[in-house]
């Protein structure tokens, strides 16, 4: 039955974790993130699962994608500096196509920065901070209710495409107290299974069904070898053949840009069209006070919860024709893809680092410049 | 009971293999397989259960060549991925493959702290002194005063023991042979397999390309007559200790673990 509680965004993310059906969490204690840590460790036995606290969270990741290859649903969380340590990782998960979230409760930066205080700068290092070419899906929740279900999304859309999953989350988000319905009606996505006791040729086919290969599980007489290294369609390393690697690189890519859409659809977004020349557009904990500006203003106002990946055909189609302000919690990061999308001239900043989301009167002088 | 033959462990699709002529890991994993055929063949092991983890460097590309469940890592993290591997299916059966640049450097922290918890595997670390797969470079274990491409004038520092590394962090099952003593290790490989909790191998063995070349023992005989003759399975001055240095029991990872989680689901059931 679903049940009607007030909690804070980091335990309410837990619990959409759970509900999704995650059995595994390994983390390293990060400010402002250690509540989803400590509630996955009070909440994890409860229901046959378990939690590890390991040494960094280089390890933590790693314990992640172990678990995942053992057939269960995991999990870490973790603030920027530990969000930087795990980048190898990240990039590990995408080359070997295990589902895992990342949940990423962004505080101020560089380096150790502000602990306590609120920041969305990590927005590009979730989507470019391991090396290579990748794609990775991220969700940004602007109220606690988010927390729950776009974790549930995370696990879904992991699970899904076979890539890790960010829950891109800031501290405003993650430390507010709200009122959450914990649903019980959840729809979660297993990951597709080659049939068990049967030796997998090739695990890592070069154009499977969408993309996505059904993904071996250890232990179930699969008999597979998963490498980081450039592999061929037996998971082999062929680390010297350039086309397998664009065609392997590619594909990978390809199994999330190919749905962006698609996510941003499923995911959802809001949309709010006024009559006006401005739109404005936020997301995460600093799409509340935008949000609130916007309806004094009588201006259109757009919220993504999806933040990778990135879909400029939805941008065009909704934004086209506005002077649009962007408002984050950095000097400038989610702008650049708006930029990208639109006519470059259209579209301005106000950034805000410092580590709270301007007031609502702070957008209104800014809009206020725009249009005067 | 079905034979299970060690040629049916190896993918022999992906011979030729890397390794240089006359290298050590050639003899750990011409070792490992047998040991792992006979486990099979006896029932004491799943293959469909077994699964080898490795990070990066020479010896880390071994799973690559056994047709078993394999996961082949980041540089120095194997043991962090099988603390996930193990506590998500404690069923599997997880065997470390490991280097000493890979266990000992970057992997340092993942090795004392899967020692100090105690996690079920069996790590086999192929100490060969050298960063072989990068061209040679010094590594925690390379001995005082020998020469790589980074200690060209002699390594001033002082080398790991990683066994006593181990031991020191409360490793329960602790070995050290060498590739000169094949019939040794394969006993220790056998009975790390069937202890519960950590059990570490270190394997000393020849990297005749980067490292003999350059510290007088090019031809890969010179090392191994060299491990046979600085070894010894008793204290003795100037000579490497071998054989098993302990050997104890301590409550495995794994049981307190479950032993926790089923604890919480009683008493929720009882509330």
């Amino acid at each position: 039955m679903s049940k009607v509680d007030f909690l804070q965004g980091n335990e309410a993310c837990a619990e959409g974790a759970i509900v999704a059906g995650c059995r595994f969490f390994a983390g390293y204690p990060i400010t402002p993130s250690t509540e989803i840590a400590e509630r996955m460790s009070s909440r994890l036995p409860e229901v046959g699962g378990v939690y590890v606290q390991m040494e960094d969270e280089i390890a933590s990741l790693a314990a992640v994608i172990g678990a995942s290859w053992a057939g269960i649903k995991a999990m870490t969380a973790t603030a920027g500096p530990g969000f930087s340590l795990m980048q190898e990782h990240i990039g590990y998960a995408v080359m070997t196509e295990t589902p895992c979230v990342v949940v990423n409760v962004q505080r101020g930066g560089p380096s150790t920065g502000q602990p306590t205080k609120a920041s969305q700068s990590d927005v590009m290092q979730a989507r470019w901070g391991s090396h290579g070419d990748y794609e990775i899906v991220a969700l940004s929740p602007s109220t606690v209710q988010e927390m729950y279900d776009l974790m549930i999304e995370c696990f879904n859309w992991s699970e899904r495409l076979r890539v890790p999953a960010v829950l891109l989350t800031d501290e405003v988000v993650g430390h507010m107290r709200e009122r959450v319905v914990l649903r019980d009606d959840v729809e979660t996505v297993e990951r597709e299974l080659p049939p068990e006791g049967e030796e997998i040729e090739k695990p890592f086919p070069m154009e499977p069904d969408d993309l996505v290969p059904p993904m071996p599980v250890f232990g179930r007489g699969h008999r597979v070898h998963v490498t980081g290294l450039t592999h061929d369609e037996r998971g082999y390393p062929a680390t010297d053949d350039p086309e397998i690697h664009r065609k392997l690189v590619t594909r990978l890519c390809n199994k999330v840009r190919k749905r962006a859409r698609e996510i941003h659809e499923e995911v959802g977004y809001d949309f709010e069209e006024r009559e006006s020349d401005v739109a404005l557009v936020a997301y995460g904990g600093c799409a509340r006070t935008v949000i609130e500006a916007a309806e004094e203003l009588g201006v259109t106002v757009f919220r993504p919860k999806v933040i990778h990946p990135f879909d400029p055909d939805l941008i065009r189609d909704l934004l086209d024709g506005y002077e649009v302000l962007v408002v984050e919690m950095n000097l400038g990061q989610y702008v650049e893809m708006v930029e990208r999308a639109l006519d470059r001239e259209c579209v301005h900043l106000l950034g805000y680092p410092g580590g709270y989301p301007p007031t609502p009167e702070r957008v209104i002088r800014e809009v206020k410049k725009l249009s005067g | 009971m079905t034979v299970v033959d060690w040629k049916e462990l190896i993918r022999w699709d992906r011979m030729p293999h890397i390794l240089c002529p006359g290298c050590g890991n050639g003899t750990i994993l011409n070792v490992l397989v047998r040991v792992l055929a006979e486990k099979f063949e006896e029932g004491e092991l799943d293959p469909d259960k077994t699964v080898l983890v490795s990070g990066i460097g020479c010896s880390s590309r071994l799973p690559g060549y056994v047709k078993l469940d394999s996961l082949h890592t980041t540089h120095g993290r194997p043991l962090a991925f099988a603390t996930g591997i193990k506590l998500a299916n404690p069923d599997l059966e997880v065997i470390v493959i490991t280097g000493d640049g890979d266990a000992a450097a970057i992997g340092g922290n993942h090795l004392i702290h899967a020692a100090r918890r105690n996690l079920d595997v069996t790590v086999i670390c192929a100490n060969n002194y050298i960063y072989g797969m990068t061209g040679g470079q010094v590594s925690p274990t390379t001995p005082r005063g020998a020469k790589s491409t980074t200690t060209p004038y002699g390594n001033p520092e002082p080398p790991f023991d990683l066994c006593e590394l181990v031991i020191g962090a409360g490793a329960p099952h602790v070995e050290r042979w060498t590739t000169a003593h094949p019939a040794q290790l394969s006993a220790a490989i056998a009975r790390a397999l069937e202890r519960e909790g950590f059990s570490f191998i270190d394997v000393l063995c020849q990297c005749p390309t980067n490292y003999g070349r350059r510290n007088d023992m090019r031809d890969p005989r010179e090392m191994v007559k060299w491990l046979r003759e600085n070894t010894s399975t008793r204290d003795e001055e100037g000579k490497i200790r071998i054989g098993i240095l302990r050997d104890e029991e301590r409550e495995p990872f794994l049981k307190r673990m479950y032993d926790m989680i089923e604890e919480v689901r009683t008493s929720e059931e009882g509330d």
